[in-house]
């Protein structure tokens, strides 16, 4: 066996990340969808650090993976907004039956 | 197999398998809680990653911030008296097939892919070299997110009070 | 003092009307009393111009002050070479009393305007076309160069015609305003083709350089004749402007518009602009030239003059006189009475301006009756407006002690003087027989408006003295027309002020060849650029015509007002007798000597003749090509027509299909469904992938 190195953890992200995009395809209701999207930016996030610590760049992808914290947190808000107020007017949080791009 | 490895691979089955759940699971409770699972195993693997500082926020933000602020869509938007918090499925055909392509393919590419590794050099305490670069270096991006930030709050509560 | 001053001073006095005139047309339908503001600026132009007045004679009495920047320049262009057209300002003497002039006129017009147009429905309005006729009327005084004067000349034309069709409701108003442009137009082609002229040949628009170029021989193509027809060219701009036979027929209808503008555009200041014109060029007149200009004023003083007996509107009378007065003005400039020129023109300002406001005064009083056969008996009632009246009728008829009787009387020595020097007798004699009927038919308005018994007891009734705002401007100008503004010397004004210290000497840049024998310089004795240029002959003769005139004139006003006096106040003459036995003559100045019908017979008609030829020729030949044309047009088309149905259409027919189709296969895509989409995302980079591996 070898010892785990970077595309251990590589593996990892991308297996992450493929489950988030199903979350996003396959699920109804939009709460799921943005659990999806957090999967998805916990696996770049993992890649980030991977490769902060596997390559030659310091500590900046570190400092990156923070900042999409950040942004994560700030997204997280605004959609659970976006989405309390599609609750509001469609009285349903089921996104496919959110379908007004289609007219 | 010593003992880094056999905790990464704790770590990473954590994760892996509680995502799966997550992504599986009809009801929406049960998935977030299954995404909490997932959250810490990130943070593990952070851990191993030596980026203790990021693992922390890892932590307090997404499990004490993000997790809570899904829970909160969930019970808002769903009549809870009515348990009608299970989520029906879509595409489940399509999804899985494509899922599958991209991910073999994806994993095709990490596996094959000639990575150029540098040596590994000792872990050692971030905190304070994160805080000399966010105020030094990237005190401007460091800025513009307190402001980002500002405006999501503003806007969140903006719009879901519409 | 720095001469900067007076730039800047007087860019106050031309820009603060304009200001006023975009503020009042902008705000003028929102605040009611925006007309308040307008006053006030013309009140800050006024102070601002005896600004420029004062400093311009205390501390710079004989300079120019020129001041100018350059507009745009072209470099190298064909046929000309390096031209660069320049905007500036020019103060000298003449500039600055004729802004002051203007100034005063126009703000005591205004604060007239306030009573007398009150109630009208476009109040407001109305002074915003005065401060934009102010505006133009001192681009033209200020200007250093003919290419602005010919802009601002047209600007004035603009408010001129905008203001006598102020009431454009009625057809004869708006008639009015028409014709008194399409006249002006006349003219001024001519003054724009001596424009042309000057700027073919010498490159440049400014006075000064254009003199420069003459003095130091440079001629509009290489001759004399040509710088004589220059001369005249830019004096037909004049002669429309001024009213000036044979385009004076515009002014008496002008009277449409109302009375203060009447006072204001078409006695003192916009009709003086022909003779402030000529005054500016000056420097290139030749004998040629002057002599035309002299016969041209000549003719204008005369024939208005003998219209002037017959009329019965107030106003018309009024605008004859004016017309006759220019062209006193005019005469005067050709036989080189530059400076009696000017004074006139100042003189006649105020007490025209006078004249005018004390009609508007009684127009006003009368309820809008012009007709002066329903007036009579209004001495007793409208006391001040009487007095000032009679005053300024003293100042144009030309009795001692008045404004008047100073610049005529000049005028008259100088033509007696040219006469004895020439041997053009026609000049004097014409003039004092104009004095004559001027003094008699302003005392015929007078004793019929004033004097006798009311004929209309109703209006007669009514009539009142005016409100304060419309005295106060009267009294100011009949104040203005004594002698001691002018000279302490109540019969000659040689040595008064005005005359010795502050109306420059003009210079003629002309070649000595081309001049007046007497306007040559004097051997030796004077350089030829030196401002004097009359010679010691002209000097003595002016100096022996100067009694000979003052006596005769004297003589001819006090008969003139005489003969007044004897037909209309005290009856001893049968008017009505009089006329009907000189029948035809009454008939004949009565019609203004059949001007109006004569131009309708000839240019009119004439140009409806031609119209008509024109019409006839465009309907029949270029309507037939025209036609021909289109028949082939169609035949042609027709043909295309069926390749574009069948051919072009079918194609365009193949590829709406087409998108039909593709459109109906694609459109389940559509669904609406962002999850859909994605899936779709997904795979399209998987594919992606396989092929960019």
């Amino acid at each position: 066996m070898v010892t785990v190195g970077l595309t251990h953890f590589l593996v990892i992200s991308t297996l992450l990340f493929s489950m988030g995009i199903y979350a996003i395809i396959t699920r109804k209701n939009a709460v799921m969808v943005l659990m999806g999207v957090e999967l998805i930016l916990n696996s770049a996030n993992i890649n980030f650090i991977a490769f902060s610590r596997f390559g030659n760049f310091g500590f900046n992808g570190q400092l990156i993976a923070l900042f999409v914290i950040v942004l994560a947190a700030a997204e997280a808000a605004i959609a659970l907004a976006i989405v309390l107020n599609i609750y509001k007017n469609l009285s349903t949080v089921n996104v496919d039956e959110v379908d007004n791009l289609k007219e | 197999m010593n003992i880094y490895d056999l905790i990464f691979y704790l770590f990473a089955a954590l994760t892996l398998i509680s995502a799966f759940f997550v992504v599986t699971n009809k009801n929406i409770v049960h998935s977030a809680f299954y995404l909490l699972f997932t959250f810490f195993g990130v943070a593990g693997i952070y851990v191993l990653l030596g980026a203790d500082f990021v693992a922390i926020v890892q932590l307090i933000v997404y499990v004490g911030g993000i997790l809570i602020l899904l829970l909160f869509g969930v019970m808002l938007t769903n009549k809870i008296t009515n348990v009608e918090i299970k989520t029906g499925t879509i595409n489940i055909f399509s999804a899985t097939i494509g899922v599958g392509l991209f991910a073999g393919v994806l994993l095709a590419a990490v596996l094959y892919a000639p990575w150029k590794v540098t040596l590994l050099q000792e872990p050692v305490s971030t905190t304070g070299i994160l805080g000399n670069l966010l105020m030094n270096e990237y005190v401007l991006v460091f800025e513009l997110l307190g402001i980002i930030l500002l405006i999501a709050l503003i806007g969140a509560a903006s719009i879901a009070r519409r | 003092m720095e001469s900067q001053f007076l730039i800047n001073t007087s860019l106050y006095v031309l820009f603060l009307p304009l200001l006023g005139f975009v503020v009042t047309l902008l705000l003028g339908k929102k605040v009611k009393s925006i007309y308040l503001f307008e006053n006030l600026v013309l009140i800050l132009t006024f102070i601002a111009s005896v600004l420029i007045l004062y400093n311009k004679l205390v501390n710079f009495p004989d300079s120019k002050i020129v001041s100018e920047v350059e507009w745009f320049g072209f470099a190298n262009t064909p046929l000309f070479g390096d031209i660069s057209i320049k905007l500036g300002i020019m103060i000298d003497n003449i500039t600055a009393m004729m802004l002051f002039v203007v100034a005063l006129i126009s703000m005591l017009v205004h604060l007239y305007s306030i009573a007398y147009m009150k109630g009208d429905e476009r109040y407001n309005r109305y002074f915003a076309y005065l401060g934009i006729f102010t505006f133009s009327m001192n681009g033209i005084v200020l200007t250093h160069n003919i290419l602005m004067m010919y802009i601002f000349w047209e600007l004035v034309g603009l408010s001129s015609y905008l203001l006598i069709g102020f009431w454009f409701e009625k057809k004869s108003a708006s008639d009015a305003g028409k014709k008194a442009f399409i006249v002006n137009r006349v003219g001024d082609l001519g003054m724009f083709a001596g424009i042309l002229i000057l700027f073919f040949t010498y490159r440049t628009f400014s006075f000064e350089e254009i003199f420069n170029s003459i003095s130091a021989g440079v001629l509009p193509f290489n001759s004399t004749f040509w710088l004589s027809v220059t001369g005249i060219l830019l004096f037909c701009g004049a002669i429309g402007k001024s009213a000036q036979f044979p385009l004076h027929v515009w002014l008496p209808d002008a009277m449409e518009g109302p009375t203060p503008v009447s006072a204001l555009i078409h006695a003192a200041t916009m009709v003086a602009a022909g003779v402030y014109l000529v005054i500016r060029i000056f420097g290139l007149l030749t004998a040629d030239a002057m002599l035309f200009i002299a016969v041209i004023g000549m003719i204008s003083s005369f024939i208005p003059a003998t219209i002037a007996l017959t009329q019965n509107d107030i106003k018309k009378v009024l605008a004859y006189s004016t017309i006759s007065q220019l062209g006193y003005m005019i005469m005067a400039l050709g036989v080189g009475a530059y400076q009696f020129a000017f004074f006139h023109l100042v003189t006649h300002a105020f007490f025209k301006a006078a004249l005018f406001l004390g009609s508007g005064s009684v127009i006003h009083a009368m309820h809008h009756e012009q007709d002066i056969r329903y007036m009579g008996g209004l001495r007793k009632k409208m006391p001040l407006t009487y007095w000032t009246f009679v005053i300024s009728s003293l100042a144009i008829a030309g009795i001692p002690l008045t404004s008047g009787f100073l610049s005529k009387d000049g005028i008259l020595a100088s033509s007696l003087a040219f006469a004895n020097l020439t041997g053009h007798w026609l000049f004097p004699i014409t003039g004092f027989l104009v004095a004559l009927l001027t003094a008699f038919y302003m005392f015929r308005l007078i004793i019929i408006t004033f004097h006798g018994e009311p004929k209309d007891h109703h209006k007669f009734e009514h009539a009142h003295e005016s409100p304060f705002v419309m005295v106060m401007p009267l009294v100011v100008l009949a104040t203005l027309s004594v002698f001691i503004w002018y000279t302490p010397n109540p019969i000659n004004a040689d040595q008064g002020w005005v005359l010795s210290k502050w109306i420059e000497k003009p210079v003629l840049h002309t070649p000595v060849e081309t001049r007046f024998d007497f306007m040559k310089p004097d051997t030796e004795a004077t350089p030829e650029n030196e401002p004097i240029m009359y010679s010691t002959i002209y000097t003595e003769a002016m100096h022996h015509a100067h009694y000979p005139a003052m006596f005769i004139s004297l003589f001819v006003a006090i008969s003139g007002i005489l003969l007044a006096f004897v037909f209309y106040h005290w009856k001893k003459v049968n008017v009505d007798a009089l006329t009907e036995r000189i029948k035809p003559l009454y008939t004949f100045s009565l019609n203004k000597w059949y001007f109006d019908e004569l131009y309708d017979k000839t240019f009119v008609s004439g140009t409806l003749l031609l119209s008509r030829a024109l019409g006839w020729f465009d309907l029949k030949i270029i309507d037939g090509i025209v036609n021909g044309a289109a028949a082939a047009t169609k035949s042609l088309s027709f043909f295309i027509g069926n390749f574009d149905r069948i051919v072009i259409d079918g194609f365009v027919n193949l590829t709406a299909y087409l998108s039909g189709f593709f459109g109906l296969l694609f459109r389940r895509i559509q669904t609406g469904k962002v999850q859909t989409y994605i899936v779709l995302v997904i795979f399209s980079i998987v594919i992606l992938l396989f092929i960019f591996r």
